[in-house]
């Protein structure tokens, strides 16, 4: 007699754990019922990348970027599950190897964006990027997993927490990527996954208070509505490539605090 | 049980003296009746045919009319810039490009005393502060900008840095001349050519600065100059022309430019407002405290974006500090801008006057004490008296607003922590100041506080290498250094 197989829920990934959407909904993504995030999910996950901040951010960048790392191995244990989600073995292959990527960028980045300041005057003067605090990415489609790795790694590995929204064909790219994300050493909150209807979500993440950035390279169409809501609380309005490798898409999502202190006997 | 020896002061009464007044001969500039816009390397009429007084605030007196720049006359700015960017300054070589700035440096090295006297007959800020500050980093800002020009590559690893084309500029009348060498330094060094709007009380550098770009012989329309208020403005940030918007100014006006500029290709930087935390604890030099505090606030009568609003107090020091800071604040002389024992100015606007009135009277109906010294204020002409507020709740319109005014409300913390929590709890996040003597905590509260700018031990200090610009709702891009080339920049990948 053959066994049966256990089948999988697909569900948001909100503080470290698996909830369905509070609404109750779900939609079908690929033959499955996956969750349709609500507003009030999307609430939820900002308040929890908001309480993950302090801690992601005071993280040493040895750290983050081994936890980045982490996430790597994790995806190249699930390959065959990634590769069913998304193109195939060539955009698993390139979403592990850009993971690997961003995490040896962790304990760069000061030394590459930041800088020693020779001001006129007895001073001693530098500038350190930090990250802006919580982002939300609504992240392309198209690729499903590179699309998402590639927004969201950037925002992560300067230390930003994030929300990102996946577009509807991405759905269970996105799924598979927060098992992927949930077993890495990421601080639960620090990188929330929503599934559902992104022009849903988009507005009330782009018009939040609490949210500091938000990336809009995969909103299809004007982002006009967008961009006025982000105006409330001036927050940075990012448009990127779907699919981009570079320390500039980091330092997008960074903001650069210069330090002075005099120098004297 | 030993005996509690009650707090006498120590400190010695302030002198009463008069000092001779020593004015800045005032004849070293030639102000003229009337100034045009500047466009295409001429002064033009605006075609509204409109014009506006600029009034000295020290006597409102009016010093001269300027033109009032409409929608026609932005737009052709903006078409001699596009002009002037296709045809020649976007070719030239970038060492020449360099020379230019160079040049431009030069000059206003050269003509530093005439722009110092013209900048505080306008603005209404004190000599010593235009001489002393303002000019000489307004020069040192082209100076620094210029060796960029062909150097570009090296700032940008593995990048191809090009010029944006047609920069639009719009800035305040806090720092007139140096805001615009903020813009115009680092538009030009990467090869933007600029249509700058100065602010509506304050034109008068800018129309020597046109001048000095005669004299450096920069082409015509690589820099044009529209003046006008805030309609033009406005008409600036609506032309379809401009590939960037460089805005200094309130956080109001800034959401405005945001949401007009929603869903255009044009890269925008945004520097704010700011309610900045100057910090003290109770190990920090206190004398050098109270000068940082008095710098943090009173400089350039606190008009200024990154200014030290809100002194945070730690609580086992706040009766000899703020005994320190009051004595101090008795000693400010506040009155003619030209004299050069002068600390405090005058109130750049009426307008602006009465917002600080506005706002001080909010800060006494909510509960503060207000304190303020003695101080014979001219008779004619905008003052306010350096004033501070204690019994200050965080609440209070005086602890989140910015008044853009002499005006200092003092809060008091007990813990380490609790100093950062204050400092971070307004909207904005330009600056900050931190005072101990203790490196450990001064890297700490650096790391923790939320503002683009921390001074530690220090405040107020300005230099073109060093980044400047906001967290949060103060705004986003840097200006100065290295980092303040991206906001003039595209990249070919």
């Amino acid at each position: 007699m053959t066994r049966l197989s256990v089948k999988k829920t697909y569900k948001l990934y909100i503080g470290g754990a698996f909830p369905r959407s509070e609404s109750g909904r779900t939609f079908d993504a690929a033959g499955q019922n996956v969750a349709r995030a609500s507003r009030k999910d999307a609430r939820d996950a900002v308040r929890a990348a908001r309480a993950a901040l302090p801690g992601w951010a005071a993280m040493t960048a040895y750290n983050r970027g081994q936890v980045l790392y982490r996430l790597a191995e994790m995806m190249e244990a699930r390959a065959a599950d990634l590769e069913a989600a998304c193109s195939g073995r060539s955009e698993v292959e390139a979403a592990i190897d850009r993971t690997v990527w961003y995490a040896g960028w962790a304990d760069k980045l000061a030394q590459v964006l930041g800088s020693s300041n020779p001001v006129a005057g007895p001073y001693f003067d530098f500038t350190i990027p930090e990250p802006t605090g919580v982002v939300a990415i609504l992240a392309p489609s198209d690729p499903p997993l590179l699309g998402l790795v590639s927004r969201t790694l950037p925002a992560l590995v300067g230390g930003n927490t994030v929300v990102v929204v996946a577009g509807e064909s991405a759905a269970i790219a996105a799924v598979e990527l927060a098992e992927a994300l949930a077993t890495s050493d990421f601080p639960g909150g620090s990188v929330n996954v929503l599934t559902g209807f992104a022009d849903e979500l988009a507005p009330w993440l782009a018009g939040h208070m609490d949210v500091n950035a938000v990336d809009v390279t995969g909103v299809e169409g004007p982002t006009v509505e967008l961009e006025r809501a982000a105006a409330e609380n001036v927050k940075r309005v990012i448009r990127a490539d779907a699919d981009s490798q570079s320390p500039w898409e980091i330092s997008r999502f960074l903001e650069l605090k210069t330090v002075w202190h005099p120098i004297g006997p | 049980m030993a005996q509690v020896e009650k707090r006498v002061s120590n400190l010695p009464a302030t002198f009463e003296w008069e000092y001779a007044p020593a004015p800045e001969a005032r004849d070293i500039v030639q102000i003229r009746e009337q100034y045009g816009l500047f466009i295409g390397g001429e002064e033009v009429e605006p075609r509204t045919k409109e014009w506006f007084p600029s009034i000295s605030p020290a006597t409102e007196e009016p010093l001269f009319e300027v033109a009032l720049a409409g929608e026609e006359d932005v737009a052709l700015a903006v078409d001699t810039a596009r002009n002037a960017f296709e045809n020649g300054w976007s070719e030239l070589a970038p060492s020449e490009r360099a020379k230019y700035l160079f040049r431009v440096a030069r000059l206003i090295q050269e003509r530093s005393r005439e722009l110092a006297v013209a900048e505080s007959l306008d603005g209404g800020k004190p000599i010593r502060e235009s001489r002393d500050v303002d000019i000489p980093l307004a020069a040192a800002h082209f100076f620094y900008y210029a060796g960029w020009a062909d150097k570009l590559e090296y700032a940008f690893p593995n990048r191809t840095p090009r010029p944006l084309g047609v920069a639009a500029q719009i800035i305040p009348w806090n720092f007139p001349l140096l805001m615009l060498s903020w813009k115009i330094a680092p538009a030009l060094a990467c090869g933007n050519t600029v249509v700058l709007k100065p602010a509506e009380t304050t034109p008068l550098t800018a129309m020597i600065f046109a001048d000095i770009c005669r004299q450096a012989e920069l082409p015509p329309g690589v820099v044009n100059l529209v003046t006008g208020d805030g309609t033009t403005g406005a008409h600036l940030v609506r032309n379809d022309g401009i590939d960037k918007l460089a805005f200094t100014g309130s956080t109001e006006v800034g959401k405005l430019i945001m949401r007009e500029l929603a869903g255009r290709n044009v890269k925008l930087t945004l520097e704010l407002g700011g309610k900045a935390a100057n910090v003290v604890f109770d190990d920090a030099a206190l004398d050098q405290a109270v000068e940082g505090i008095v710098n943090g606030i009173y400089f350039n009568q606190g008009h200024v974006c990154c200014a030290g609003s809100r002194l945070l107090v730690q609580e086992s020091i706040y009766e000899p500090l703020l005994e320190k800071l009051k004595r101090r604040l008795s000693t400010l002389r506040v009155g003619d801008p030209l004299d050069k024992n002068t600390d405090v100015g005058a109130i750049n606007s009426k307008a602006q006057l009465e917002k600080i009135r506005e706002l001080v009277a909010s800060g006494e109906e909510e509960g503060a004490e207000i304190y303020q010294p003695k101080c014979d204020l001219p008779e004619r002409g905008y003052w306010f008296v350096p004033t501070l507020f204690t019994n200050v709740a965080q609440s209070y319109r005086i602890a989140q607003e910015e008044i853009f005014g002499p005006v200092l409300s003092v809060l008091t913390f007990r813990t380490p922590d609790e100093a950062v929590e204050k400092a971070n709890n307004t909207p904005y996040g330009l600056s900050a100041g931190v005072w101990t003597e203790k490196g450990s905590r001064i890297l700490w509260m650096a790391q923790r506080l939320r503002a683009g700018v921390v001074w530690a031990n220090t405040y107020n200090r300005f230099d073109p290498t060093s980044p400047f610009g906001g967290y949060r709702e103060s705004g986003f891009g840097r200006e100065g250094g290295r980092h303040g080339l991206e906001p003039y920049l595209r990249f070919d990948e």
